[in-house]
Order: structure tokens, then C-alpha cells, then sequence
């Protein structure tokens, strides 16, 4: 019971729509974790869960050591010492920057909160604007208060809500990394909902990668992208394309991509495979023998990005430098690189990949 | 447009500016006497009425807006029924229910054997009751505009501030409340404005207040400039009222929270949500179905009796006169709005802003306002017509239904403008510009594109105006030619002959008739409520 958050077993339902599914995870004081999912896939009805505004049908939710939410006993969410930063921030309009913070504080005499009010306001950095109303700030200052509206009265879990969406996304990973900065300085555990991958790496300590309302892979941001264990993952996690391959006795692939070498992945000879390629697996040599023609190819500024074509027809994605310039027909001399590939059964999808 | 805009500020400047022309001995005499009466008795009025409709309405909309109990979806649109009801209807109604002749005081005599003068009985005809009465018909604009803004609500809002350690009774009075306030505060400015227009319900209870003060001066008095003075005054009021409610409406952008989920409804179990029940239904029934069925129960006593021709001589000019209001109303309406989209410019905003106006200016007043110029054209073109040709035109104009037309436009062109203007605005300019640039011109796209698109709306502005000009009594009258009468001004008449029982009939035709804005207003609104259960998941 040393974790600070954990879930076991958790279900919510709405009617007879299951919208999480025996969820089980944990987070340990100081952590950052991540619900990361394509939208409707439950995790941010498990966030409001974990706040208290949905009930979960089977299972417990424990924060530090007591049981918040278990079948048909739910703690009121305002006896949950919990704070939650929402998609819109959902700052009270009637009320300043510094009472919107001190809200929540009205256990503290009134000099405890002017002073808890003051910290909030210099941590995150708005001390000129105590007496500013919500309208008057631009969304990355309302993001701040809303944080620090939240941080207030010290939950013992902070969740966000989709944190950065609002905002433009030049600012989303530049905030991302400065609220984990301000987060882990401060010792907070929270638990981040997002779409967005990059967010969720930029944030993220531990991530549970979610699908129609179970979680199907909980790791570092790390493995979720080098160790992916089912192609969903692979295919959501990252730039990709899986195709399918077949293989001879000595490791050779039989289209041409050269051999296999994946140190403790047993094959038998004529074994179907599908091979996660991500587009820096294949690279551009132009000594290469092999040319393989360009089906489209994309400017990225410094890179461009080329859709290849397999001699069976099967596309493959190929990072280049924006100096090698060709066109859509003509051919792209490359070397496979399959060192770190990753290789999952013959079977479209949810399988464990071997390694 | 600019002579549009000039033309319907006419009474209203007529208005002011008697205030710079010299007092007459009767202003002298207005002042010693009654102007403290009528101040005071507004004041109180107001002041009653404010609280009433704000404990009705802001209960009301709480109820239905953000809780669940049974019944709800009934009384969703059912608490806006005693919009029907003309609030000198109801107190004509009241009063032949609970004075002295009535059912209920006679029920209570055979009760316990009293007589008269055994027993206190309050008195309806009196401020107290016409506070009650303008309370009760009056609390819809609070309800009205206090429900939008609760379930404008963002949820998350409501959430934060569960998240932070507050109850659901703290969510209400530091969150919920506070936020919806200049709703309320617009919600009460508007029925402030109906009880300072009012003089039905006080010229019958015998309040001595402006608008009561207004057509005593000039019918019983006869000094037209006096209660042109004395409408100046009133004006004074409405204008702090309509820069509140400007300044609320202002401040509502504000407030404005971007709901992305619709509330949840706090479910109101067992006794509570019968305790949730009874308050709706009182409300409803004491300002719609009781009075409703009195009015049905006289009219249908008396309809044996009636002047069935006469009655629908009534009946037929009233329509005509709300008919022509109104379509003159739309026509003014159309061209402003369209104007002020083809040209959206400073002049053509302000030209819109004084031609809506109006609404705020009690009838009264715009009455007074109108008979002063058209007494004076008729003035001077007798005198030309005489020192030219011997002839005496007499009154041409004043005491002609062009004059009560007129008088109707200013009062009521905003409910149209403003329709037509909503209406409008939800035609995105992209539609104008992709026709402009498939080589329409502007009249064309007028007619292809807009008025196509716009009917729902023509036809809501149209019904809006008709109803309201068969309600509209003290405007009526004031200007209507000489026996020339209206359902409303017959009501008045046999309600002031204390023949409440016949007046039942005309009071129930223009009850029936405004029940058409309401159920207008409940298809429109409740076409925006249905939401997805399942959708609640993920705001994407």
C-alpha cells in the first residue's frame, strides 16, 4: 500500500456502454502518469472517476492508503483532496486571479491564505495580476491559474484534464515541459489526459496506453515507443507502417529487405511476419544496389518524407535529408536497417509481439 | 434609414424636451400633491416586484434547470405560461376571486358561519397586491434568462469548484448564483421595465403611480404638456433601469462559459422532489391555471348572454389593428436590419440602436409622446387651411388609427428588429458574399437567399408584434379614434364597471391569443435540449 494512487480492477459504465474496463494501475508519490488513448476510449471518464464525478461500477480507487471509490460507495468529490486542472480551465468569471486560488482554502484563517495565495501566484509566475479577472488573461496565463487554483490547497493528487488543448500548439510542448518541471520541483503526483502523444512524452512518467476502455499497454514513454507489444500500439505510438513479410531458413526476408536480425526471435523457415518499419529504418544510401520506387513523398522542412513502394506493392516510409530531392516515379536508391525492428506474429492485430 | 430612426425617436424626444418648456400652474399643483405618491408607490413597486421575481424565477429556473424531480419536463415549458396572461388580466381575475362577492370569501363564510366584518381578509386591491399580481406574470423574464444562463454553465465549472472542497449547496450560493447574476440582474430589469409600463393592474387597484398619474392628467385634467412632464419623469426611471440591464447584458459576454457537457441534474429523491413539485406547481397554477379556469368559468356563464356580431366586430378590428402593427413593424424591421448588414457602419448601428428603443418606454409615455406632434399638425394645417381657404380640417390625424399605428411601431419595433436581426445573423456573410460573387445583386440576394432562409423568423416577428398590440392597453387607450374599441380597451371598460364577469370573454380571447408566443417559445427551446448519454466521454 506504499502507492500513491492506485486502481484495481476498475469498470465505469454508462448504462450498458462500458466505458473503462478493468483498469488496474498504480503511481507512487512524486510520479507523473499518463492516460493517452484516441478519443472515446475511456480515459478521461477514468480521470473523472478518480476525481469523484463518475462512479465506478466494480473495482476500488485508492490515494494514499484510503479507499475514495469502490462499487456503490463513492467519497463526495469535494472530501477527496483532489485537484483537477480542466480542459477549459473553468476559472470562476465573477471571481479575481487571487480568489479564484484561494477558493479552495477555506479551512485556512484569512492570513494563511493570503499567504498560501501569494505562493501560489509567485510559483506560477502571474504576481502582478492578484486582482486580474479570468477574461483579462490569455490562455496560457488562465492555464496558470487554473493550476495554481488547483495546487492550492494541497490535493494529494493533481489531475489535468487535457491540459494543453486549448492552447496553441506551438506553446503545447514548451508548457508541457515547464509544468512537469514545476510539478516534479514540487514533489506533486499527477495523472495527465491526453491525445497527444508528444504531450504525453513531454510529461509523462509512466503512461497507460488506452483502447475502448481497457488499457493496453502501461510503461515509460521509452518502451511504449521502442517495445511496443501489440500493433495498435505500434501503429498510434509514433510514425510507422506495419507490413507483412515472409522469411527463409537463413533470416532472409523474401521481398528483398535484406536479413532479419533480431537476436532471440525464433523463426521457422517460410514463416509469415509483420514488421513494425519506422521511417528511420530505412535509409537513403545512394551506393545502394537497391532502388525502390517513390510513391509520394512530403517536405518537412528538414527532412522529406517519402512513401516507397515494395517490389509486392506493400509502402514503406523513408526519412530522408531535404537535399535528396527526387519525384513521385522515379527511384530512391536505400539500405534496410532492421537492427531494432519489431516483429509481430501473423495475425492484423492484439497480438503479444515475441522478442 | 436615418428618417426611419428619427421619425420612431419623435415621442421620445417630444418627451424630453417638454421638460424645457415652462411649468404650468398644474405642474405646480402635481407637485404639492401627488409627484411624492407617485414616486414612493413606484419605488415600493418596483422594489416588491424586483424581490418577487427574483425568488419565482431564480427558484423556478434552479428547479428545472439543474434538477431532476417529477414532473420537470412538464413544468420546463408550463412555468412560462403566465407570459399569456396580461398582468391586469389576472389582476381583474384575482379580484373577483377573493373580494367580498367572490368564491373564496363566501366558501369561507358558509364555512364558519362568519358575516361581514367578523374576520380579516387581506385586501387584493391594493401595492401589496399588485405586487403579487405583477410578480406573478411578470417572473418568466427572470426564469427565462436565469435558466439559459445555468445550463450555459460549464459543468467543469460546477466540477472545479466540487474539486475544491465545496458542497453542492456552496457550488449553488459561491458559483452557480454568483455566475448567473447579471442574467438575473437583466432578468429583473426587464420585468422592472414591464411594472413601470404597467397601468392596467394599478389603474385598477388604485396605486397612484406614474403611468396611472400620466392619463389622469391629461383625460382628467386635460394639460397635455403637464403629463408630457410627468411622462419625462418616468422616463427617468426606465432610463436607469435600461442602462442596467445594458450594462448586465454587457457583462453576461463575460460570464459566458462555454459548456461542453450539459450539467448533470442533481436528482431531487422522495419528499424532495414532491416539496420541488409543489413549489413548480404553485407557481404555475396561481399564475396561469387558476386564473385561466376562473376567466373560462365567467366567460362560459356569460357566453348564453353575449353579442355574438358585436363581440366579433371586436374581435375582427383588433386583429386588423395588430395585423397592420405588425406588418408595418416587419417592413421597418427588415429594411434597418438589412441595412445595417449591407452597410455596418457606425450610423447604421446607432439608427438600429434608437429605433429599438422603444421597448423600454412605457406605452403611456409614447402615447403622450405621440399626441403631441399630431395635435400640433393638425393645429397648424387648420390654421393654414382656414386663413387659405375658409375651411376647417379639424383633427386630421390625431385620433386616427394612423396615429395608434404609429404609436404601436415605436413601442414594438424592437421585438421585431430584434428577430429579424437574430435571424440575420445566423446567415453567415459567406452566403451574401458566395451570391454577390455568382453575380447577384443585393436586392436579389434579398430575395433568393434571405428571405427564403429568414421565414421562421419573419413569421416569429410577425406573431410577436400581433400579440403584443392585442395586449398593449394604456397606448390603445390613449390614441384610439373614438369609438373604436379593442378586446383589450373592452376588457378595461367592463372590468372598470365592475362587470368582471363579462369582461371575462374578450380577457380569455387575449389570453388564448398570447399563448401563441409561449408555445412558439417552448418548440424553439425545446429543440435545442436533446443531448447523447453515451456521448459524454471525451469533448473532441
Amino acid at each position: 500500500m506504499s502507492s500513491q494512487l492506485a486502481l484495481q480492477q476498475v469498470s465505469v459504465s454508462y448504462g450498458d456502454f462500458p466505458a473503462a474496463v478493468d483498469v488496474s494501475f498504480s503511481l507512487e508519490k512524486g510520479q507523473i502518469g499518463c492516460l493517452l488513448g484516441p478519443s472515446g476510449c475511456g480515459k478521461t471518464t477514468l480521470l473523472r472517476a478518480i476525481a469523484g464525478f463518475e462512479q465506478v461500477t466494480a473495482g476500488t480507487i485508492t490515494l494514499n492508503g484510503e479507499t475514495i471509490s469502490r462499487a456503490g460507495a463513492q467519497l463526495p468529490p469535494e472530501r477527496r483532496r483532489v485537484g483537477m486542472v480542466f480542459q477549459d480551465f473553468a476559472l470562476f468569471p465573477h471571481l479575481s486571479v487571487q480568489r479564484n486560488i484561494g477558493f479552495g482554502l477555506d479551512a485556512m484563517n484569512r492570513e494563511a491564505r493570503a499567504q498560501r495565495v501569494r505562493e501560489m501566484l509567485a510559483l506560477v509566475e502571474l504576481e502582478h495580476y492578484a486582482n486580474a479577472y479570468p477574461h483579462e488573461l490569455s490562455g496560457g496565463q488562465q492555464q496558470r491559474v487554473a493550476l495554481a487554483r488547483a495546487l492550492a490547497p494541497n490535493p494529494e493528487i493533481l489531475l489535468l484534464d487535457e491540459p494543453f488543448s486549448s492552447l496553441d500548439s506551438e506553446l503545447r510542448e514548451q508548457l508541457a515541459s515547464e509544468v512537469r518541471e514545476l510539478l516534479k520541483r514540487n514533489g506533486v503526483t499527477a495523472i495527465l489526459v491526453t491525445h497527444d502523444q508528444n504531450e504525453a512524452f513531454a510529461m509523462a512518467d509512466q503512461i497507460a496506453l488506452m483502447r475502448q476502455g481497457q488499457v493496453v499497454q502501461l510503461d515509460t514513454p521509452y518502451n511504449l515507443y521502442h517495445n511496443p507489444r501489440s500493433e495498435f500500439v505500434a501503429e498510434f505510438i509514433g510514425q510507422g507502417t506495419i507490413i507483412t513479410v515472409s522469411v527463409n531458413a537463413s533470416g532472409a526476408l523474401n521481398n528483398g529487405l535484406g536479413i532479419l536480425d533480431v537476436r532471440d526471435r525464433p523463426w521457422q523457415a517460410g514463416e509469415t511476419l509483420r514488421l513494425l518499419v519506422r521511417p528511420d529504418d530505412i535509409e537513403y544510401d545512394e551506393l545502394s544496389a537497391l532502388s525502390l520506387p517513390v510513391v509520394s513523398k512530403s517536405f518537412r522542412g528538414a527532412h522529406y518524407l517519402y512513401e516507397l513502394a515494395l517490389p509486392d506493392g506493400q509502402k514503406v516510409p523513408c526519412l530522408t535529408p531535404s537535399h535528396v530531392a527526387i519525384n513521385p516515379g522515379e527511384s530512391l536508391p536505400v539500405r534496410f536497417n532492421l537492427q531494432h525492428v519489431v516483429v509481430f506474429d501473423d495475425s492484423p492485430s492484439e497480438t503479444t509481439p515475441i522478442r | 434609414m436615418l428618417v426611419t430612426a428619427c421619425l420612431i425617436a419623435v415621442p421620445v424626444l417630444v418627451i424630453v424636451a417638454s421638460l424645457f418648456q415652462g411649468f404650468s400652474p398644474a405642474w405646480q399643483h402635481l407637485l404639492d400633491t401627488v409627484l411624492q405618491d407617485y414616486v414612493i408607490n413606484s419605488l415600493l413597486l418596483m422594489l416588491g416586484v424586483g424581490i418577487g421575481t427574483l425568488l419565482l424565477g431564480v427558484s423556478a429556473a434552479w428547479l428545472t434547470a439543474m434538477c431532476e424531480f417529477p414532473g420537470r419536463k412538464l413544468f420546463n415549458w408550463a412555468l412560462l405560461l403566465p407570459m399569456a396572461m396580461p398582468a391586469y388580466i389576472i389582476a381583474y381575475t384575482y379580484t373577483g376571486m377573493l373580494d367580498f362577492s367572490g368564491p373564496v370569501q363566501s366558501a369561507l363564510r358558509a364555512q364558519f358561519g362568519w358575516g361581514y366584518g367578523d374576520y380579516y381578509f387581506p385586501e387584493i386591491r391594493s401595492l401589496g397586491g399588485a405586487v403579487c399580481m405583477l410578480s406573478l406574470v411578470l417572473y418568466p423574464y427572470v426564469y427565462l434568462l436565469v435558466k439559459v444562463a445555468f445550463t450555459e454553465q460549464s459543468t467543469a465549472v460546477l466540477e472545479a469548484s466540487r474539486s475544491l472542497g465545496k458542497g453542492p449547496w456552496k457550488t449553488l450560493f459561491q458559483v452557480a448564483l454568483p455566475m448567473a447574476r447579471p442574467a438575473i440582474v437583466a432578468g429583473i430589469s426587464l420585468a422592472l421595465m414591464e411594472t413601470l409600463a404597467d397601468f392596467g393592474t394599478v389603474d385598477y387597484f388604485g396605486v397612484s403611480v406614474f403611468t396611472t398619474g400620466i392619463f389622469r392628467t391629461w383625460y382628467g385634467l386635460g394639460e397635455l404638456q403637464t403629463a408630457a412632464q410627468l411622462a419625462a419623469f418616468l422616463l427617468l426611471f426606465v432610463f436607469a433601469l435600461f442602462t442596467l440591464e445594458q450594462y448586465s447584458r454587457r457583462r453576461l459576454r463575460f460570464h459566458h462559459n462555454s459548456a461542453q457537457q450539459k450539467p448533470r441534474r442533481i436528482e431531487l429523491r422522495g419528499w424532495r422532489g414532491w416539496c420541488a413539485f409543489a413549489v413548480a406547481m404553485v407557481i404555475v397554477t396561481a399564475g396561469f391555471a387558476l386564473p385561466a379556469a376562473q376567466l373560462a368559468s365567467w366567460a362560459s356563464d356569460r357566453i348564453g348572454s353575449t353579442d355574438v356580431a358585436a363581440f366579433l366586430t371586436l374581435v375582427g378590428s383588433s386583429f386588423t389593428l395588430a395585423a397592420i402593427a405588425s406588418a408595418c413593424c416587419l417592413v421597418i424591421a427588415l429594411l434597418l436590419g438589412y441595412g445595417k448588414r449591407l452597410h455596418p457602419g457606425q450610423l447604421e448601428q446607432q439608427a438600429a440602436r434608437v429605433s429599438s428603443m422603444g421597448y423600454a418606454v412605457p406605452g403611456t409615455v409614447i402615447a403622450v409622446g405621440v399626441l403631441i406632434p399630431f395635435a400640433w399638425m393638425d393645429n397648424q394645417l387648420d390654421t393654414l387651411m382656414r386663413e387659405h381657404f375658409d375651411l376647417s380640417t379639424g383633427l386630421l390625424l390625431s385620433g386616427t388609427l394612423a396615429a395608434l399605428v404609429f404609436a404601436y411601431v415605436v413601442r414594438f419595433l424592437a421585438v421585431s428588429l430584434q428577430t429579424v436581426e437574430s435571424g440575420l445573423a445566423r446567415i453567415r456573410p459567406s452566403i451574401d458574399e458566395s451570391a454577390r460573387s455568382l453575380g447577384k445583386r443585393p436586392l436579389q440576394v434579398l430575395q433568393r437567399i434571405h428571405l427564403p432562409m429568414l421565414r421562421g423568423s419573419l413569421v416569429t416577428a410577425l406573431l410577436l408584434v400581433f400579440v403584443d398590440v392585442l395586449k398593449e392597453l394604456p397606448t390603445t387607450l390613449i390614441l384610439r379614434p373614438f369609438n373604436f374599441n379593442t378586446l383589450a380597451v373592452r376588457t378595461y371598460e367592463l372590468a372598470s364597471d365592475e362587470r368582471l364577469a363579462d369582461a371575462a370573454l374578450p380577457a380569455l380571447a387575449i389570453v388564448l391569443i398570447g399563448l401563441l408566443p409561449v408555445i412558439l417559445m417552448t418548440r424553439t427551446s425545446s429543440a435545442a435540449a436533446p443531448t447523447n448519454p453515451h456521448n459524454k466521454d471525451d469533448h473532441e
